[in-house]
């Protein structure tokens, strides 16, 4: 072992990689920590999404299985009354694994996670029977302060039990349609993290630490080829424009690069009927020539579709 | 291959794990550069195979990088590792065996993770984007099993000394541990908010500051002395290379993440230590210009030795951009935009493929014991591969700073994508170039291996005239 004359670089080089990974990593994870308390926003965002968007046990192959489905309650799931005011709902059905601010309520820091726990009761939650959570406000240290409430504890409403309350218009699958957006790549082009440029102007304002807490992954994005989406919901909220532009972005952008994402409606429209790739791309080309006047209708995707699912996601990006 | 698996250490030749490993590097980069190219024909004709699950933009994308990275990138690195390292040792390779496996497992688990990346499933983490088991398949099975052939290797050296390319080489196989097993923690242990995000950064970061660019730099520190017969021309300016690139590129990571709300002070110092990256740069540089000393007519002559030094050359504007773009004023205008793609293809495209082109090349002459079979094709190689990474680069930075101007000045985004619109058409070619060029070279490798002139016991292949 002819090594002996390099102990003092081995050495040296240890206590330097140690010192770097120190500050580049211990500290800032200290100061992140300290800084994550959510408010409404970021609450909202991590109950949508639920634990993870991206590969994880629970959805192995990304079909966006397991994941929380968010709602507009306007009755009340146990005797079907009607609310005195509609609230967004969480539904965990079953199986669907709890984001990590619930399991892990210390993420939540300070009182928000004192006021989620003890008012909230959010350490009652089970996966095996789901859980529907709602967003709630409650007065602590002079402070008004939004918690996570877990109604199956506190009013007893179980999940499949709301789920049914609640019609297909007023539900957002969201959480599933931020699952394609990793499969499919959007974050490739489209960054979810407006810069500090006249971009606050255009695109919205910038993530707060709280707005990322209990999110996983977080998806900023690098490359940006196409606008910044944090903030798309608020600046065009038509499901018809976005069905179009999704099908064919060039419907209603001609000067668009963004691919076409007709295979997300699969194989069926949202009247049952077999929808005909071969013939729309035909009438489209007829449209593009110029030989006809109006390009073809763009099918409605189905309930369960992944195309609607996407739809949500991008309208939930308020 | 398959039979030198199972075979005796000493019934397998030396050089046949880094021989298997240059052709699979070559094969690789064929493969990548050719889905570059193919995704970058989707943008500059959106309808080009649309509509399509297995063609998506949005699962390619990705896979063309990780191929280049792990498939070309590394391929060649582990190349160098397996005949380098011990030729500077004076001595064989640990064991041969255990390279041959490295060779194989690579390329298994490569194939597997970039096939399930095609079909998107992926961890949805820039750089790390691989899911988890095969994270832990690369550091176990490939990472971990190269580091200790590279270090016994050294350990068991017939030198006194250690010479400059080798320190490289066994502290970035310590650092790639390092990092591959700190940087994936995100996804292992299920981190969540900015910690995630900045870890996934803190990853990128390192994989490419404490991996590729070392081992690119040390690849040269040999190839250029051991041409040209020049000796290095400071051991010092190596020492000053080597300790401020492990304290100087450890630390920048939040310079990546500059409109995220980390806190200030990180910023501000990643900024700082990013432009102080300029200190093992111009050392590396200095270096190798002035061990080329009274020796540029090699430059002209000697392939290899030209591929090796147009790598030092181009880390040259490589680190003045990199240094100086991360700081806020310039961040704030480029961030994001093609700019920085250019910037990329110019570290991995630019600097690190030259210098490992001359590593396969020269290696694989050493190892075969023939002479490149055509120095023309090899020259035609050369300039496809410098002009067609000219024109991408300097395409893409023209939309770049067309990006940039149109997010600080508000332009709609359709503008933006209008006027980006023939540069978009202009990577396309330049990238097919590199493509169509890599065709000619894997051609050439064959064909010295099959009827390359055989070298004599006793001389080099670089003594040797070319004859084609």
């Amino acid at each position: 072992m002819a090594f002996r004359e390099y102990k003092l670089g081995a050495m040296f080089f240890g206590f330097a990689l140690s010192f770097s990974m120190m500050i580049t990593l211990f500290f800032p994870t200290l100061y992140i920590t300290d800084h994550g308390t959510p408010d409404d926003y970021g609450l909202d965002k991590t109950l949508t999404y639920g634990r993870n968007s991206a590969f994880t046990y629970s959805d192995p192959l990304l079909k966006q299985t397991n994941e929380p489905i968010k709602a507009i309650l306007k009755v009340d799931p146990a005797d079907g009354k009607p609310l005195a005011s509609p609230m967004t709902v969480y539904i965990y059905q079953p199986g669907d694994p709890f984001p990590s601010n619930v399991v892990h309520p210390s993420i939540l820091t300070g009182d928000i996670e004192t006021l989620s726990v003890n008012t909230g009761k959010i350490d009652a939650a089970n996966v095996s029977q789901g859980a529907v959570f709602t967003i709630s406000h409650a007065v602590m240290h002079g402070k008004e302060l939004p918690f996570i409430q877990n109604l199956t504890a506190t009013k007893g409403w179980q999940a499949n039990q709301t789920l049914a309350a609640v019609p297909d218009h007023d539900r957002s699958y969201a959480a599933q349609g931020r699952t394609l957006f990793e499969r499919e790549g959007c974050w490739w082009c489209h960054t979810l993290l407006p810069e500090e440029t006249q971009d606050w102007e255009t695109f919205g304002r910038p993530p707060l630490v709280g707005d990322l807490n209990g999110q996983s992954p977080t998806t900023f994005g690098s490359d940006r080829k196409a606008p910044d989406l944090l903030h798309v919901g608020s600046r065009n909220s038509s499901r018809e424009w976005m069905t179009m532009h999704f099908f064919d972005p060039r419907l209603v952008q001609p000067h668009s690069i963004m691919p076409r994402f007709d295979y997300l409606w699969g194989k069926y429209d949202a009247s049952g009927k077999v929808i005909n790739y071969a013939k729309w791309r035909k009438e489209y080309m007829a449209y593009y020539t110029g030989h006809t006047v109006y390009p073809p209708a763009v099918p409605i995707p189905a309930k369960d579709s992944e195309a609607r699912h996407l739809i949500d996601f991008v309208l939930d990006l308020k | 291959m398959f039979k030198y698996l199972f075979a005796k250490e000493d019934d397998i030749p030396q050089g046949t794990a880094a021989v298997l490993f240059g052709f699979s590097s070559i094969v690789w980069f064929i493969v990548g550069t050719g889905l570059g190219s193919f995704n970058a024909a989707k943008l500059g004709f959106p309808d080009f195979v649309t509509g399509s699950y297995a063609f998506a933009f949005g699962h390619m994308r990705q896979v063309h990088v990780m191929t280049v990275i792990f498939g070309w990138i590394l391929g060649a690195f582990a190349m160098s590792w397996m005949y380098i390292t011990p030729a500077l040792g004076n001595t064989k390779l640990w064991s041969e065996k255990l390279g041959v496996w490295t060779v194989v497992s690579w390329n298994v688990g490569l194939t597997l993770g970039l096939s399930l990346l095609w079909c998107g499933l992926t961890s949805g983490r820039e750089y790390s984007d691989f899911i988890w088991p095969i994270d832990l398949y690369i550091a176990f099975f490939i990472a971990i099993p190269m580091a200790i052939n590279v270090w016994m290797t050294i350990l068991t050296r017939r030198t006194q000394g250690i010479y400059t390319t080798n320190w490289f080489f066994a502290a970035a196989a310590f650092m790639t541990i390092i990092v591959f097993l700190v940087g994936n923690l995100p996804e292992w242990f299920h981190l969540t908010g900015l910690n995630e995000a900045y870890m996934t950064w803190w990853f990128a970061h390192n994989i490419l500051g404490l991996l590729i660019t070392p081992v690119a730099a040390a690849i040269t520190y040999y190839i250029i002395p051991k041409i040209t017969g020049n000796p290095l021309y400071s051991h010092r300016v190596g020492h000053l290379h080597f300790w401020s690139l492990v304290i100087f590129y450890s630390t920048p990571a939040a310079h990546h993440l500059m409109g995220s709300p980390l806190p200030e002070w990180l910023k501000s110092f990643a900024s700082v230590e990013g432009v102080l990256i300029l200190v093992p740069a111009m050392a590396f540089v200095c270096n190798i210009m002035l061990t080329m000393q009274g020796r540029w007519r090699m430059f002209v002559e000697n392939i290899e030795v030209r591929y090796s030094a147009t790598a030092g050359l181009l880390a040259i504007p490589l680190n003045m951009q990199g240094g100086f773009q991360q700081t806020r004023a310039i961040n704030w205008y480029v961030h994001g935009t093609g700019w920085i793609v250019a910037h990329d293809h110019l570290a991995l495209l630019g600097f690190s493929t030259f210098a490992e082109v001359s590593a396969v090349v020269y290696g694989l002459q050493t190892l075969l014991r023939r002479k490149l079979w055509s120095y023309s094709l090899q020259n035609f190689h050369y300039w496809m591969l410098l002009v067609g990474f000219a024109i991408y680069w300097v395409t893409m930075t023209i939309a770049g700073l067309i990006q940039g101007a149109g997010k600080v000045f508000e332009v709609p985004y359709v503008d933006v994508v209008i006027a980006e619109h023939p540069y978009m058409i202009g990577r396309w070619f330049g990238g097919t170039m590199v493509f169509i060029g890599n065709w000619f070279w894997l051609y050439n490798m064959y064909m010295t291996a099959k009827v390359g002139r055989e070298v004599p016991a006793g001389r080099q292949p670089h003594e040797l005239a070319y004859e084609n």
